[in-house]
């Protein structure tokens, strides 16, 4: 998510002056995005506890009203409370998208290794297979599939987990192939170590920042697919709180209560952002270290 | 390599490609729940004879490369057998949806070139400014935010407070769609704006103090000329780059978008025909959407190729 990870080479000397300044300015944003990212973590755990109605109690009374002393953020169709509803879909916002990003971590640094080892044939059809995943828009299929099949959440994250490791295929990959034929990895053979203790101790710490990186930015990916997966009606069942499918409850309600529509856009949206700073944040220290060297 | 060479390989492999993903779409009738012999016909039509009509005109009890291949040399001719909700030919049925979504996808790359190439080279120029900071802000908010989110936030805004766009709708006649289709342009731009600002801006970044620019400069060019001999011409090849990346983003924002302003397009057709198990639209458009995909990308690197001299004499060494 760097702005530089596309292709300039932020090497020059001339950079380094503004970039450190530009990292020293955004100091303070990136501790905002760690809070607010802890904050969602706290609410989706205690929000049993925190939310101050139960997200699936109807009140038909009260539908569809504003933001009042009762309910801070109003109600939907059904009167139910809003805020609370956010609470508790912060956790189909968090879990899904962190199952795919620890899933497709695991999964693509296990490839990576494996096709960059073995080289030969496993590479070739691993690296076309990485090349045919790339290909596909992701939410297309995942609407397909999830839609034909009628799979549910679980199956859309199976479907993302497939199209997000191959990043981490080619990024492990390649760091196997460059230093796989340097000497100290040569030394260490000689000394008798295993393959696996080769890769766990001297290639993976190489890609592990860029490997977080991708990660967070895996779990960004994965929320906006979710969630809009979750607003086109496809993965959730109705009714559950999730902050896609909120969007799409209530979005007759617009005019009434904006809320119950702006709401779970903002959550999704605060979220992701801040999950995505962290992101850049990793991507700066990378490009950082591979500039000192 | 030759350019024949590098092009021939390059459709093999693109051929290829496309056979086995049809492969993979075929497949999804076998995969659907239940008898495929009642998917295609929608339950609520599946009487004894039209089950037993159905079998015949499919072959269904045929082996599944048959049945396969029946079906793809039929997809060949522009045959995607009939849609089950409206028994109209798949063909039809697309085309009919077709032109929403081309003139949403235009108006929406209109915008975002006018927006994101001049704000990219902006950025690249005055380097760690406040225009510098603001777009690269502006692009790490717009890459995070879903584009149903956008769409919501428009609508809200500009349908809902203002009154100043229609919310939801195609319009009839040219300036009328052209006003309905400013907000759902407005909200997919949201989503391209990004990826071609940030290409530009690396782009322009990389080219602009190399030594040809600084020696052109010496040599006392005007202004003009070095930047569109020099930075503009040798920006631009990663910029084309970003195209295949800013279209697929479009069909997948366009999917949600047309969901959220009621449009009729393939998106919306897309999600309602899957939402009814319309097997042969879904198939269809899954493999178009596909070798669309496929061939735009293809078309870019052939153009990378002819465009940039340094590959072709790299290609004519080897």
């Amino acid at each position: 998510m760097s702005a530089d990870s596309t292709g300039a080479q932020p090497s020059r000397a001339t950079d380094t002056s503004i970039d450190e300044k530009r990292r020293t300015r955004w100091g303070p944003v990136f501790w905002v995005a760690v809070v607010i990212v802890a904050l969602f973590i706290i609410i989706a755990i205690t929000a049993d506890w925190i939310a101050p109605y139960d997200p699936y109690a109807q009140d038909l009374v009260a539908s569809s009203q504003g933001p009042s002393a009762a309910h801070w953020l109003g109600t939907d169709q059904l009167g139910r409370d809003i805020l609370s509803r956010l609470m508790v879909g912060s956790r189909t916002g968090i879990i899904g998208p962190a199952v795919v990003a620890i899933c497709a971590t695991v999964i693509g640094t296990l490839l990576g290794l494996w096709a960059g080892f073995s080289g030969g044939i496993a590479d070739s059809v691993t690296m076309r297979s990485v090349d045919f995943a790339y290909a596909i828009p992701p939410l297309l299929l995942a609407i397909v599939l999830v839609g034909i099949l009628g799979g549910g959440y679980w199956l859309a994250v199976a479907v993302l987990i497939v199209l997000s490791a191959p990043a981490d295929v080619r990024v492990v990959r390649a760091a196997v192939l460059a230093q796989r034929e340097m000497p100290y990895i040569a030394a260490a053979r000689t000394l008798g170590l295993s393959q696996m203790r080769i890769a766990f101790k001297h290639i993976l710490p190489n890609v592990a920042p860029t490997l977080a990186a991708n990660a967070l930015l895996q779990f960004v990916v994965a929320l906006i697919a979710l969630s809009g997966l979750a607003f086109l009606g496809i993965g959730v069942s109705a009714g559950t709180p999730d902050w896609g499918l909120m969007i799409a409850e209530n979005r007759s309600i617009l005019d009434l209560n904006p809320w119950a529509v702006i709401g779970p856009a903002l959550c999704i949206t605060i979220l992701a952002v801040s999950v995505g700073l962290l992101g850049d944040r990793a991507f700066d220290v990378t490009t950082k270290r591979i500039n000192e060297r | 390599m030759t350019f024949a060479a590098y092009a021939l390989r390059r459709v093999v492999a693109i051929v290829a490609t496309i056979a086995l993903l049809s492969l993979l779409v075929f497949a999804l009738l076998a995969l659907t729940p239940g008898d495929p012999a009642i998917t295609l016909l929608g339950p609520q039509n599946a009487t004894p004879e039209a089950v037993a009509a159905i079998r015949e005109r499919y072959g269904l009890g045929d082996p599944f490369l048959v049945q396969y291949g029946n079906w793809a040399v039929a997809a060949l001719q522009g045959d995607f057998g009939d849609s089950i909700r409206s028994s109209e030919p798949v063909m039809s049925v697309i085309t009919s949806r077709l032109w929403t979504t081309v003139w949403l996808a235009l108006y929406a790359f209109i915008i975002t070139v006018v927006v994101a190439i001049p704000l990219g080279i902006l950025a690249a120029v005055r380097r760690g400014s406040w225009i510098d900071r603001l777009a690269s802000s502006i692009t790490l908010i717009a890459l995070c935010t879903p584009a149903f989110a956008i769409g919501f936030l428009l609508i809200y805004v500009f349908s809902v407070q203002l009154d100043w766009f229609p919310g939801f709708g195609n319009g009839d006649g040219f300036f009328d769609t052209i006003w309905h289709l400013t907000l759902p342009a407005l909200a997919l731009a949201t989503l391209q704006i990004p990826i071609l600002l940030r290409q530009t801006r690396a782009a322009v970044m990389d080219v602009v103090d190399r030594d040809y620019i600084v020696f052109a400069r010496s040599r006392g060019l005007s202004r003009s000329r070095i930047w569109l001999r020099y930075v503009l011409r040798n920006g631009s090849l990663p910029v084309l780059t970003s195209a295949g990346l800013i279209l697929a983003f479009s069909l997948a924002g366009a999917v949600l978008i047309e969901n959220v302003f009621a449009l009729q397009g393939l998106g919306s057709l897309l999600v309602s025909s899957v939402g009814t198990l319309d097997l042969p639209v879904v198939q269809a458009l899954a493999l178009l959407t596909a070798i669309l995909v496929l061939v735009t990308n293809l078309v870019i690197d052939l153009l990378y190729y002819a465009l940039d001299p340094r590959l072709r004499r790299a290609g004519a060494a080897a």
